[in-house]
């Protein structure tokens, strides 16, 4: 850091507010997304580890040693299939969530009483009917914990892939790197932290209007 | 398929070819470098998080505290963090040091907090009912308990730090992560996915130990089926 | 109308759930299958909606055979309740209620109003209606369970041990509600239970299962008591079922004595010329007010100026049986019972010597024996179809 230069100047922040929002906007996107195409993925793959046990721990096997795998690497990996753009990003940080939402589903899952699995069966559910109107609603609690550590640890990766160039609010970190600059990588790494912590706080709000019934001591038989 | 098989044999040309194996840019070297980062910040965050979850987990007092710490901490982007203290504190290994361990100390803290914390009131009852010391019914009931997230905990601090150890390149830094920085800025693709496959082989590594290392601490009786990342 | 033909249940490890069952349950009555752990009653009751499918013989609803029909179809038209209720802590009260209309495209209003009418059919305040399940005690749970079982007004209800996870009190409510329900709806219940007291208190009939999934016996409750098919059944049903045996003894057939009853006008006198330790003395109404011991009465005037001792407990001719009255004679000081008629007027008393005579057997001469089942609640003649073991 250059001598005197102040932490943080304030006049470069008031001077970049809609670039930083433009930047802040890809990156949610670069960070949910894969989230959410997480959970489209660990909703029916948990639904079937529950359902046959024996699957469970090759799948879970699996999506721990993916999770394993450095991100830098991952991207590194993908850059020869979809070269330097979004999805060589958002591919790997997918298949990050899925060792925290597949065992979070299967929980959910295991979590709903005997009794209320028997008695849907017995006022004549379908299977598919009963998964999706009664065990999958009872998971939400468990899933949405799982969404939430998922969400917060994607949003902060995301910041890797600036590396080959895509990396939202990275962006400022290299580029404060390059110039010796330390205001932006600081305002990047503050806004990605509270763009995390909203992101988590909206989501324990969305989990108490979805499951008002679990407000008062958790799921009751 | 086809593209897999072709980094495939890209990655064995790579680590067979002999300059890989020898001076200061060797992969000997280079994973010396890494293991060090990783290894030395993972203790100091073990000392740290262990010994406040105990603590913590023991007594009951300041739970509330370590929840909200560890959910900041987690949302904390490590890449940001170990390029922000390169920056303010110059090119050393201390930096890259107090980085990872800050990241490797949530997921330690909290996972023996919640061990801790979660062990069967009953077993914990009954372990003071048998005459128990507080130290004893900690190191003898409450930990064995606890075991098996306690394990988890450092399973995960391990990963993300020897994952994260390769960003540290970035800012100019040693480690395994300098095959890929330097790969992508000269244009050699083959240096890049040879150190990538590197990488990943440790963080396989690192997970095979863990799981080992589960077998042999954790007592059969709570070897419930793993869960969690 | 529910008939079982030579059922059989058997597991791949080589366990028998149910050996070879032939069973014909009466319409519009409960019948209680009750036995020991492992006796195969609940996998039974599973057996008629198919939550378990027998490995050989045939169950048939109203001489249909259950196979044709597929499961969901099936179960909709039957009420089942469990042991914890099972309801679905997602839903509220009133949408758990209105859980089988919806499935069956009542529509959401229709199923609704419904489901209101049964919260209240329950015994259930309205205003529980957009609760959620753990906002209500065990016994609460326990009615919406059986109101979400009567959505659809099926003709058969399934009961699983629906009241063994509350406790003793609730229980006992709960039982009373049932049978006072099952006057009202006349459904076809079955029920099972591991408890004989709680078989004897609901049942019209009992099926008593050995383990082994033997069927033991199935005979109404009076028949159980008196005339127990083995020694496995007369254990089972208990030491004390002579006791057990008084409920199904009404109280107006006891043989009551009035020569102790005696007005508090009546001189000091003439109560010690009844020659006994007590007498009760009651009110110009007959009304009983109390027990005077003989030996301790004042030397003159009235039985109004004796100290009485309380009077305990009386038992009604009106509706209560033998075994209400010999609970009320152990526990009065004199050890006699009180036996008052509709309006609260004493009728007579007994002691537990007399009232004991009610429960020996019919080969024996007591008094009220060969009464025909008395007219508790809900209670029918004998079984349809006297179950065997086929051989």
């Amino acid at each position: 850091m250059r001598d005197g230069e102040p932490l943080v100047r304030w006049a470069w922040i008031g001077d970049h507010v809609d670039e930083l929002a433009h930047y802040t906007g890809v990156h949610l996107r670069l960070g949910l997304l894969p989230v959410l195409l997480g959970l489209l993925i660990s909703i029916p793959l948990g639904i079937l580890c529950h359902r046959w046990r024996w699957a469970y721990p090759p799948t879970l096997t699996a999506a721990n040693i993916l999770y394993s795998i450095p991100s830098l690497a991952l991207f590194m990996i993908f850059v020869r299939y979809t070269g330097l753009t979004e999805r060589t990003v958002m591919i790997p940080l997918t298949l990050y969530t899925l060792s925290v939402l597949i065992p979070n589903v299967v929980d959910g899952l295991a979590a709903v009483p005997d009794p209320v699995r028997q008695a849907a069966t017995a006022m004549g559910f379908s299977t598919v009917r009963r998964v999706v109107q009664v065990e999958l609603p009872i998971a939400v609690p468990v899933v949405v914990a799982g969404v939430r550590v998922a969400a917060v640890s994607s949003i902060s990766l995301v910041a890797v892939g600036q590396l080959i160039g895509q990396g939202g609010l990275g962006y400022y970190i290299t580029r404060g790197l390059q110039l010796d600059f330390p205001t932006p990588i600081i305002t990047a790494t503050v806004l990605i932290m509270l763009l995390a912590l909203v992101t988590d706080a909206l989501l324990v709000l969305a989990q108490r209007l979805l499951t008002p019934w679990a407000r008062g001591k958790g799921a009751a038989a | 398929m086809n593209g897999f098989l072709n980094q495939l044999s890209l990655v064995g040309d790579w680590l067979t070819s002999s300059q890989q194996w020898h001076g200061p840019d060797g992969i000997p070297h280079r994973l010396l470098e890494h293991l060090t980062y990783s290894g030395l910040s993972l203790l100091f965050a073990a000392l740290i998080g262990l010994s406040l979850g105990l603590l913590v987990g023991h007594t009951g007092r300041g739970a509330f505290a370590v929840a909200s710490v560890a959910n900041l901490a987690r949302a904390v982007p490590t890449f940001g963090l170990v390029v922000l203290v390169v920056t303010l504190a110059g090119l050393s290994t201390a930096p890259v040091l107090v980085a990872l361990t800050a990241l490797a100390v949530p997921p330690i803290l909290i996972n023996t907090f919640e061990g801790i914390r979660g062990v069967d009131p009953d077993a914990r009852d009954a372990a003071r009912g048998m005459g128990m010391t507080g130290w004893e019914v900690l190191l003898k009931a409450e930990v064995p308990m606890a075991l098996p997230l306690i394990l988890l905990g450092l399973r995960v601090a391990a990963i993300q730090v020897v994952a994260t150890a390769t960003v540290a390149a970035y800012p100019g830094l040693g480690g395994l992560g300098r095959f890929i920085v330097d790969g992508l800025a000269r244009n050699d693709y083959e240096l890049v996915i040879g150190g990538s496959a590197v990488v990943v082989l440790l963080a396989l590594v690192v997970q095979a130990v863990f799981t080992a290392l589960r077998r042999v601490v954790v007592s059969p009786g709570l070897r419930a089926p793993a869960s969690g990342p | 109308m529910i008939r079982f033909d030579a059922v059989s249940k058997n597991y791949p490890n080589g366990t028998t759930a149910v050996d070879d069952l032939s069973l014909e349950l009466a319409e519009g009555g409960i019948t209680v299958l009750v036995g020991p752990s492992g006796c195969g009653k609940t996998t039974t009751l599973r057996m008629v909606n198919r939550m378990v499918e027998p490995t050989a013989g045939t169950v048939s609803l109203r001489g249909r055979d259950i196979r044709d029909v597929a499961a969901p179809e099936l179960r909709r038209g039957i009420g089942y309740v469990i042991q914890h209720a099972g309801l679905f802590p997602h839903r509220t009260v009133l949408d758990n209620i209105a859980t089988v209309p919806l499935l069956l495209g009542w529509g959401r209003k229709k199923a609704r109003a419904r489901a209101a009418e049964l919260l209240e059919l329950v015994g259930l305040p309205a205003g529980m209606a957009k609760r959620y399940p753990y906002q209500l005690s065990g016994g609460q749970q326990q009615r919406v369970g059986v109101a979400r079982a009567l959505g659809a007004d099926p003709p058969v209800l399934l009961m699983d041990e629906p009241f063994s996870a509350v406790d003793p009190i609730v229980r006992a409510e709960l039982q009373t509600e049932l049978i006072r329900l099952q006057k009202e709806l006349r459904k076809t219940i079955v029920f099972v239970t591991h408890d004989i007291d709680e078989a004897i208190k609901l049942g019209d009939n009992i099926a008593v299962f050995r383990t082994g999934g033997r069927l033991a016996q199935f005979d109404s409750p009076e028949r159980l008591l008196a005339d127990p098919a083995d020694d496995f059944v007369a254990g089972f049903v208990g030491q004390d079922r002579g006791i057990r045996r008084l409920s199904f003894v009404d109280a107006a057939e006891l043989p009551l004595r009035e020569g102790r009853v005696l007005s508090a006008a009546t001189p000091v006198a003439r109560a010690r010329a009844v020659d006994e330790p007590w007498v009760l003395v009651v009110d110009g109404d007959r009304r009983p007010l109390g027990w005077a011991a003989v030996g301790g009465l004042p030397d003159e005037g009235t039985l109004a100026d004796a100290v009485l001792a309380p009077l305990g407990h009386t038992f009604s001719l009106a509706g209560d049986s033998a075994r209400a009255a010999l609970d009320a004679a152990l526990l009065s000081p004199s050890r006699l019972a009180v036996g008052v008629d509709a309006q609260g007027k004493v009728v007579g008393v007994a002691d537990a010597y007399e009232l004991s005579a009610a429960t020996s057997g019919p080969e024996k001469d007591g008094p009220s024996t060969s009464a025909a089942p008395s007219g508790e609640v809900g209670k029918q003649g004998p079984p349809v179809h006297e179950a065997g073991e086929k051989r």
